[in-house]
This record gives structure tokens, C-alpha cells and sequence, in this order.
């Protein structure tokens, strides 16, 4: 995602130079930052967040519109970095916006959020947070995305074990032309990974499959859709659907797997150490509010938590919150996980 | 007599404090167990739960290449957040080094004994933890290892089912409280209803009543109802036997004391000289005195039996004064003295003891006549008010000192001025006392003239 | 006037026979109850004196029987038991009186009149003694034509000169039967009735005269009589 957007960035980058020098020298790496200074700023809130500045500055404004006394610190980096910077307590953000469930989770779980309850939070299903500590705000599936072009005389696959079949009798057309997370370096690919490996054996047929077609990995899905869509990727598989969805053209076919579909959430906590928990948590307020959510849908497509999505499909399986997703982080099952997945997908 | 009983301690009071006491100790005991009891449980509910999680962790431990290695199954930390939102820690270690999860955690000292988890409480990152340590032996380089499983869980749900359930042990606490409480009164009430009923017995029963008492009584109860009818027997007779004393007495005293009187009138009538004549008077004076002392002692005695047993009946004041007026209307006649009732106007009734009341008017008007002078009057008048009526009987005798009218209805005590009249002194506290019985006054004052009046106000019906 | 007395006590019984002789009445002594049934079926009597305790039964039971038979002889009750409730259920037994031992003879006269007077109500018991009428039941005397009621004491006195008209009486005799023996009255309270009964004779041939030194005595004069003739 950051080669996507990456001339947004630099612009943003550039404008937060200025910001940036004022506070005081930090161990992370940050991608982006923005001061968003209100109308009549009396008082400030810090987010760390993993979503893109262009997604995340309408819902700002729209705060702040709200809350026209709030000057809001917007600073976009990685999960990891974010993990981090958070666990060393090298930042101390008001919120943290992450898509990494299983970080966020751990970091919870290990303390560094502080409870918050509202009207808003009360009304999320239960799987939508945890603990009154992490609320989830988006639903984004992992989904598949195919080139029109590469599939215009082929059958769309619907379950996974469909797209073996068609790799399996297809390879030449596929040789080369698969693009999917490298679990190793992308977080978010982890996590997918492992949920599709906690559904079913299909994963690692699958990834064997793809092993096979010298399946090309990548860091992000910005990258993996740009491939798909100029056309040197026929297929990639867990592709963030929010991004998808939101840069998807007439080119590209996504596909929702009909066997299972992961669904992602974004979550949001309020870290223990945070100076202004009570803004931090009129934040949370807002993105679970109807103008927040309508903002969401806008920025980043069918996402925003909605009851209605998961009665209306059966096979979306949201990433449950809890101490389960501290499993996969576990530096012993993450190192054989990540030893099998290796053996499947990277084949000499 | 009744005055005199002191009332101790309340029976029910005492009772009821004792059974109070008694059910809010069972109340804090209920308390106490229902909340030892469900917390325990509730704690080994939990416990449970990390036992079968850190089986779960243990059992996917393996060596390979002189490796421990763990793949920790997804349901072995995703069960904890089942329950409760709980956070969950977990640790893996040998004696010489963490394999994985949080190398803080503290683990005990001691690896347990490898099918024997222990199960202790912590404080892990600002929060209280429960935590499980189970040991595995695995053969690492030919030599077993022993690995320890920490599994760790916050107590937040612990601790909201410990709340809870202290709330509910103390409304259980409260309720048995109040439950007992009310039927511990009833209890008490109906436990102490044959007392309240005997004592309401006795207590209707009339003081003419000595008949034993015959109701049921709990067996508790029977040895003092039972001394207490052998009481009434005993008092029955001794009364009895007091009238028959009183009545031999009298008969005993006065047929010898008549017979000596008569002889000695007609001797005194055939005596000659004047010396006799005196002498034999002085027998007579005698006589008449101590018949009359002996009669009012008797009178008395016989007064104060009855007073204990008082009658409580309407009596017609103006009937009494009537009968009254009419037996004693030939003794004042004697001497020429009239007795006049007075007409009065309406009924004059009053509660008591008509024999009693009799005996009290006749005394004063005995007196009355007695301290009159030949042919004068004494007016007997009834007169009345809303709540009282009243007696006056006035005479136009030789009257009273004013210092002596308050003591003369003391014992013995006679006016100083009668000295030539018989009389004992205890007519007038013959009537005080029947007067007093019936919570009426008497009053002695002087006649307007001359002489004095006696003046009984009893309650009016 | 007759009367019945039942008394064991014999001392007694014949001093009171004796005492009521002398105010002229005629009295049978019965010492107990069968006795005394035995007078009552052979005499009939104006006033029964009945003792309570006797040998051979109860006065009271003696007393109910009267009654229950429906024998309205007048009885007063002679008892030793003073007591108030005693006397009260003795009149309720149908006693007409009771007197109570030791008792004064002219308080058992006085109610022995009382009862008498009171059972014959407007009766009379006329006496003559020459132009003198004397009622003892009405207690007036009559002379001239002329009704003066008499007192207490005045008709007892003047009974007792009509038991025995020209008969001295000594002072001291008068004394004892107008005067009780516990009153200490001297001779001379006689002179006091004496006069006042001259007084109310006044106008008649009867009189009242002195004995120097003895007493007094009740008299006619026949001649100033017939020297006089009434109105």
C-alpha cells in the first residue's frame, strides 16, 4: 500500500516535515503526518494509524467539523512500526488505528489500552470488540481479484478448490501471473494466512498450487492490484477488498470466495498512556457514528461495520478479537508456520 | 399486692433478641458459605479452563533436533477468551531459559510434578492474574527436560462473579434474614400465646374465682399452673377458714358477753343502793365495750377478707341509704333522735360491693348516732354529680377538733372528746378502707350548726 | 302480745323473758328448733325472737322454713355474728330484724316495737284509764279530745304507768327501763319526760304524781272528773 499511494505521501510527507520537527526525535519510522489544525483548536489529539492519509483526512474533517475545538495530529506508519512504537512506548498517541487485528489484540491484551465505554460502543456486536478496550470500525474481506483479460475465456472460480483446479489445468497461463502477500514480511498477509490456514487444509493445497506457478509475493495490496491491472498479474489472492473496492476498474474482476471469505477489522483503542483519552474516545464515537460510517463507506467501500453485511452473506468470516489471535504471534508457531508456508509457496 | 411485683425482663423481649441474634449469625453464615462456596466454584471453573488450555499448550510440545518446539493450537488461548473477556498470558520455559510467550510471568519456583498442575494467584501487568503451571518432561538430547506451561488469565470475570455473587449471597443473607426474621416473631408469638393466654385467665378471673384453673396449658407450663391451682386451693381454704374463724370467734365472745349483760340488767335492777347500781353500770359499759371492740375487730377482719375478694356490682345508693336508714331508725329512737333521708332527685348508682358499702354507711351513721345528743336529728343526703354522687350524713353532735379529722379514720385513734362514749376507734377506718376500695373519698367536716358531717363520694356509674 | 324466744343459752333467754315481761309482753322460751316447732303448732305468736346458733340445727335453716311456708310471723333474729354480710343475708332469708348479742334491752324492745308496728301498719292498741285513751301502736294519747302524739321515751314511760296505773314507780326503775344502763344519765333526766307527759295528759282526770322521795305514779281523780265534764 505505500508504492500505491506514494505521490499522496510525499506530498503529505512534505507537509508534515514541518510538524514533525517540533516534536521530539523518534526510534520508528513514520510514512506520513499531518496537523489538522480546527477552526478554534483549544485542544489536541495524537492518532497513529496504519490508514492512508487520503482515506483517513475526510473522517478528521469530519470530526472536526463536529468538534471544531479539536487540532488533530494525524501520523500514518506501519502496523509493525506502530506495534512497536507503542509497546516500547516510544509514542504516546491518544488513539491507535490499526488493521493488524492480531497486533492490536496483543497490545490490548498486554495491557497498553485503557477501557472506554460509550453509547457507541455499546451497541457493537460483541465480536466487533473486545474487552471495552479494541473497537472494531471497518469490515474489510480478503478477496480475490482477477484480471479481466487473462479470464476472458476462462470460468470464474468460486470456492478455492475451483481456483486449484483451474491453476492445476491452466499453468501456463498462470506461470508467473499470481501475486499474494509474502506472509513473511506483511503483517496483514499473516494474519490472512493464518486464518485460512485455521478454516481449512485447502490453504496449503492452494499455496503449494501457487508455489508451483512461481507465485510472485508482495508486500502490499496497492502493489498486488496495479500488477493486476496493468495486466502482468492474472490473479491475486487475499487482496484487501476495501482497496479493491476503492481502485477498482473495468479491468479487474474481484471476487468474494464463496467457500470462506476472511473479513478483516480495522480496529481502534485508546492506549493507557494517552493525554487526552476522553478526545481520543469522542473519536472512537464518531467513527462508529452514521456520519463516520457514511465517510468510512465513502473512503474505503462496502467496509464500515454493518450488522446487515454478515446476515446477507453467510460465508464472510470475520477475524474474531481475542486472546486466539495472540496463537499466530507466538514466535515459535509464527517461525514453523511461516517454515511450512515457506516450503509451499517458495519453490525452487 | 399486685403493686408491689416489679416486672423483670420481658419474656418476648428476650426471646425475640436471643432469635435475632441466632438468625443473623445463620444470616452471615449463609453469607459467608454461599459466597465461599460459588466463589470456589467459580474459581475452579476457571481453573479448569487453563488446565485444558495449558494441556492443550503442553501436549503440542515436541523435541526435534535437539529443539523444543511448540505449534500452540489456536483453541489453546482462544478457549479463554470464550468465557470472558479475560486477557491471557502464557509462558514456556525450561529450568535454564524462556522458549517463548511473556519471560515476565512469574512462574513458581518448584516445577510441579508433571500430571500435577498447580494453580496460583498473581499480579501480572497491573492486573490480578490466575495462573496455571503445568510441567512436561520432554527427552531433549537424551536427557528429559522438564518444560513448564505457564498459562495465565485475568480475574476480571472472577472478580465480576465474585461481585455478583456476594451480592446475591448478601440479598440471600438479607432475605433469610428477613424470612426468619418474621417467622422467628411469629414464633415467638405463638410460643408465648398459652402464657399470654393463662395470664389473661387468671388475670379475667374475678377475685371471688379460686376454682382452679383448667385450661390446657403446655407442659411447660403445668407444674406452675398446677402450684398455682394448689395456691388457690390453699388460699380457698384459708379464706374459708378465716370466715369460719371470724364467725366462731364472734359467736365464741359475744353469747357470754349477752348473757353477762343480761344477768347483770336485772341484777342492776333489783341491786338497792347506789353503790350497786354504779358498780353494775360499770359492768355494763364494760361489756358493751369490749362486745363492740371485739365486733369491729371482727367487723374488720371481716371487711378487709372481703375487700380481697370484692364484688363488683351496681349498687342502688338511694336503696342502700333506705335500708340503712330503716334498720338503724329504732336504735336512734331509743333516744329520741330521728334519722330523715333526705328525697333525692335520679338514680345514684355506683360499682361495688354492696355488703361492703353497707357495712362503711352504717358505721358512720352508728357513729352518728352514738355521738348525738338526745332528740336531735341526723339527715342522711344523697347528692350527685356527672362522675361521683355522694353520702352526706350529718348530725348535730358535739363535732370535731378540725386537726383531728384527717387522723381519725386512723386505727384505734377516737376523738378526744368522747372519752364517755363506747367505741373501739376502728369504725372510721372501717369506712376509709371500704371507700378507698372503691376509689371514692370520705371526708369528715363540720355541720354548719353544729356537729358534723361524713361525706362518701363514689364513682357514678 | 306474745312472742316466741328460741335461745339455748338459758341465763339469757330467761333475763330477756323477764326484761320483756315487764313491757307486758307474754313470752314463751323454746331452747331449740323442735322445740320451738312444737310452740308454733300449739300457739300462734306476734313476733318470734330466733338465736342462730342452736343444738340441734341452724337458726337460718329454721328461719327459710318459716318463710318457705309462708308463715309471715315477724322475726328478728338475735346473733353473735356481727358481720356486715351476715346481717345483709339475714334479711334476705325473710328476717324482719336482727339484733346482734350482746344486745341492750331497750334496743331489743325498741325493735321488737318496730317490727310489730311495722307488720300491723295503721293497727291500733287502744287503752282506757279514765277519760285517758292511750294507742302504744299509734304512740299518741287522747284526752279532751285532744290527740298528742308521744316521743320515744315519752311512750314507754307512759306504757309503763298504764301496766300498772296507781302503781309507784321508783325513779331509779324508770331510769333503768328509759335509759340505757351505758348512758350516764343521773336520776333527775326522769323529771324532764315526767313533765312533758303531764303536759300532754293535761286536761284530763288523769295525772302524773309525785311521791315525794320514792318516785311517781299514774292516778284519777273520779271527783275533778265528774266536778269537770269534757267539752
Amino acid at each position: 500500500m505505500r508504492q500505491s499511494l506514494l505521490a499522496t505521501k510525499i506530498v503529505w510527507s512534505m507537509l508534515a516535515i514541518f510538524a514533525l520537527s517540533t516534536t521530539p526525535s523518534r526510534a520508528f519510522e513514520i510514512e506520513a503526518e499531518q496537523y489538522f489544525a480546527a477552526t478554534d483548536g483549544t485542544s489536541e489529539i495524537t492518532i497513529m494509524s496504519t490508514a492512508d492519509l487520503s482515506v483517513f483526512a475526510p473522517l478528521v474533517l469530519g470530526f472536526q467539523n463536529q468538534n471544531p475545538s479539536v487540532n488533530v495530529r494525524y501520523v500514518v506508519l506501519s502496523s509493525a512500526e506502530l506495534y512497536s512504537a507503542v509497546l516500547e512506548g516510544e509514542a504516546t498517541p491518544d488513539l491507535v488505528i490499526s488493521s493488524a487485528m492480531d497486533l492490536q489484540t496483543k497490545l490490548a491484551n498486554d495491557g497498553f489500552a485503557q477501557p472506554f465505554r460509550s453509547q457507541a460502543t455499546e451497541t457493537l456486536p460483541a465480536w466487533a470488540r473486545w474487552r471495552d478496550e479494541l473497537f472494531a470500525f471497518t469490515l474489510e474481506p480478503a478477496v480475490l481479484i482477477l484480471s479481466k483479460a487473462a479470464f476472458a475465456d476462462l470460468p470464474r472460480p468460486r470456492t478455492r478448490q475451483e481456483l486449484i483446479e483451474l491453476l492445476r489445468d491452466n499453468p501456463a497461463r498462470f506461470e508467473n501471473r499470481i501475486g499474494t502477500y509474502d506472509l513473511r514480511t506483511s503483517g496483514l498477509g499473516y494474519l490472512f494466512g493464518t486464518q485460512d490456514a485455521r478454516q481449512s487444509e485447502t490453504f496449503w493445497r492452494l499455496s503449494e498450487v501457487m508455489g508451483a506457478l512461481q507465485t510472485r509475493l508482495y508486500c502490499c495490496s496497492g502493489q498486488m492490484i496495479a500488477d493486476v491491472k496493468s495486466g502482468k498479474l492474472a490473479l491475486a489472492y487475499n487482496v484487501l477488498g476495501s482497496y479493491a473496492d476503492a481502485q477498482s476498474e473495468s479491468n479487474v474482476d474481484i471476487v468474494l470466495l464463496e467457500d470462506y471469505t476472511s473479513v478483516m477489522m480495522r480496529t481502534a483503542f485508546i492506549p493507557d498512556s494517552a493525554k487526552n483519552s476522553q478526545l481520543a474516545g469522542t473519536f472512537i464515537n464518531y467513527l462508529l457514528s452514521a456520519d463516520g460510517r457514511s465517510l468510512l463507506r465513502a473512503e474505503i467501500g462496502p467496509g464500515p461495520l454493518d450488522a446487515e453485511t454478515f446476515s446477507s452473506d453467510q460465508n464472510l468470516r470475520p477475524i474474531r478479537l481475542g486472546p486466539g489471535l495472540l496463537v499466530y504471534l507466538d514466535q515459535l508457531k509464527r517461525r514453523s508456520f511461516l517454515r511450512a508456508w515457506t516450503s509451499a509457496i517458495v519453490q525452487p | 399486692m399486685s403493686a408491689a411485683l416489679k416486672p423483670g425482663t420481658s419474656l418476648r423481649q428476650r426471646l425475640r433478641l436471643q432469635l435475632l441474634g441466632l438468625i443473623a449469625i445463620l444470616s452471615l453464615l449463609l453469607y459467608f458459605s454461599v459466597r465461599t462456596i460459588a466463589g470456589g466454584a467459580a474459581e475452579t471453573t476457571q481453573d479448569n479452563i487453563l488446565s485444558a488450555s495449558a494441556t492443550s499448550i503442553v501436549e503440542a510440545l515436541h523435541a526435534e533436533q535437539d529443539d523444543i518446539l511448540l505449534d500452540i493450537p489456536y483453541a489453546a488461548l482462544s478457549m479463554l477468551g470464550a468465557n470472558a473477556e479475560e486477557r491471557v498470558f502464557y509462558r514456556i520455559l525450561t529450568a535454564a531459559n524462556t522458549i517463548t510467550g511473556y519471560d515476565d510471568l512469574p512462574a513458581p519456583e518448584v516445577f510441579p510434578a508433571p500430571d500435577q498442575p498447580v494453580f496460583y494467584n498473581s499480579q501480572y501487568r497491573g492486573s490480578a492474574v490466575r495462573i496455571v503451571a503445568m510441567t512436561r518432561i520432554i527427552t531433549l538430547k537424551d536427557t528429559p527436560t522438564k518444560v513448564l506451561a505457564l498459562v495465565a488469565q485475568t480475574r476480571l470475570g472472577q472478580d465480576a462473579i465474585t461481585a455478583r455473587i456476594a451480592n446475591t449471597a448478601a440479598a440471600l443473607g438479607v432475605g433469610f434474614f428477613l424470612v426468619a426474621g418474621i417467622l422467628g416473631a411469629l414464633t415467638v408469638e405463638s410460643a408465648l400465646r398459652p402464657i399470654e393466654n393463662i395470664a389473661a385467665a387468671v388475670q379475667r378471673r374475678g377475685p371471688h374465682d379460686l376454682r382452679p384453673m383448667l385450661k390446657p396449658a403446655p407442659s411447660e407450663l403445668a407444674p406452675l399452673l398446677a402450684s398455682l391451682n394448689s395456691f388457690m386451693e390453699r388460699l380457698r381454704t384459708a379464706l374459708l377458714r378465716t370466715e369460719d374463724f371470724i364467725a366462731e370467734a364472734a359467736h365464741r365472745v359475744r353469747t357470754p358477753l349477752a348473757t353477762v349483760r343480761a344477768q347483770t340488767e336485772i341484777a342492776l335492777r333489783r341491786a338497792k343502793t347506789p353503790e350497786d347500781r354504779k358498780a353494775l353500770r360499770a359492768v355494763i359499759r364494760a361489756v358493751d365495750e369490749s362486745a363492740r371492740s371485739a365486733g369491729q375487730l371482727l367487723d374488720h377482719a371481716s371487711v378487709t377478707l372481703r375487700a380481697d375478694k370484692m364484688e363488683r356490682v351496681d349498687v342502688d345508693l338511694w336503696v342502700l341509704a333506705k335500708d340503712l336508714v330503716h334498720g338503724l331508725a329504732p336504735t336512734a329512737e331509743i333516744r329520741d333522735i330521728r334519722i330523715v333521708l333526705r328525697p333525692a332527685e335520679g338514680k345514684f348508682i355506683t360499682i361495688g360491693d354492696p355488703v361492703l358499702l353497707m357495712g362503711a354507711l352504717r358505721n358512720i351513721l352508728d357513729n352518728a348516732i352514738k355521738y348525738s345528743p338526745d332528740e336531735s336529728e341526723i339527715s342522711v343526703a344523697l347528692t350527685g354529680e356527672s362522675e361521683i354522687c355522694s353520702i352526706t350524713i350529718c348530725d348535730q353532735g358535739r363535732g370535731l377538733d378540725n386537726a383531728e379529722q384527717k387522723t381519725l379514720t386512723r386505727r384505734f385513734e377516737r376523738g378526744s372528746n368522747v372519752a364517755d362514749v363506747v367505741g373501739s376507734g376502728l369504725g372510721l377506718t372501717i369506712v376509709s378502707e371500704v371507700v378507698a376500695a372503691h376509689n371514692g373519698s370520705f371526708k369528715l367536716a363540720p355541720n354548719q350548726e353544729r356537729g358534723t358531717c361524713a361525706k362518701v363520694c363514689l364513682p357514678r356509674k | 302480745m306474745r312472742f316466741l324466744l328460741i335461745e339455748d343459752n338459758a341465763d339469757l333467754a330467761v333475763s330477756v323473758r323477764d326484761r320483756l315481761a315487764l313491757d307486758g309482753y307474754g313470752v314463751d322460751w323454746a331452747d331449740s328448733v323442735s322445740a320451738a316447732e312444737d310452740c308454733l303448732a300449739g300457739a300462734s305468736y306476734d313476733l318470734i325472737l330466733l338465736d342462730i346458733m342452736l343444738p340441734d340445727g341452724d337458726g337460718r335453716d329454721f328461719l327459710s322454713a318459716q318463710r318457705s311456708r309462708e308463715i309471715d310471723t315477724p322475726i328478728i333474729v338475735i346473733t353473735a355474728r356481727s358481720e356486715v354480710s351476715d346481717r345483709v343475708h339475714m334479711l334476705d332469708l325473710g328476717a324482719d330484724d336482727y339484733i346482734t348479742k350482746p344486745f341492750d334491752f331497750l334496743e331489743l324492745e325498741a325493735r321488737c316495737r318496730a317490727v310489730i308496728r311495722r307488720k300491723n301498719g295503721a293497727a291500733s292498741n287502744v287503752k282506757h284509764y279514765g277519760d285517758l285513751e292511750f294507742d302504744s301502736l299509734s304512740a299518741t294519747v287522747k284526752v279532751a279530745g285532744r290527740v298528742s302524739e308521744l316521743r320515744n321515751r315519752e311512750l314507754r314511760l307512759m306504757e309503763i304507768f298504764f301496766s300498772s296505773p296507781e302503781q309507784i314507780f321508783p325513779k331509779s326503775q324508770l331510769l333503768d327501763r328509759l335509759f340505757s344502763y351505758a348512758e350516764n344519765v343521773s336520776e333527775n333526766a326522769i323529771e324532764v319526760y315526767v313533765a312533758r307527759l303531764r303536759q300532754k295528759i293535761d286536761g284530763g282526770a288523769v295525772r302524773i304524781e309525785t311521791v315525794r322521795g320514792i318516785g311517781y305514779r299514774m292516778s284519777k281523780q273520779e271527783t275533778s272528773n265528774r266536778e269537770k265534764p269534757g267539752p
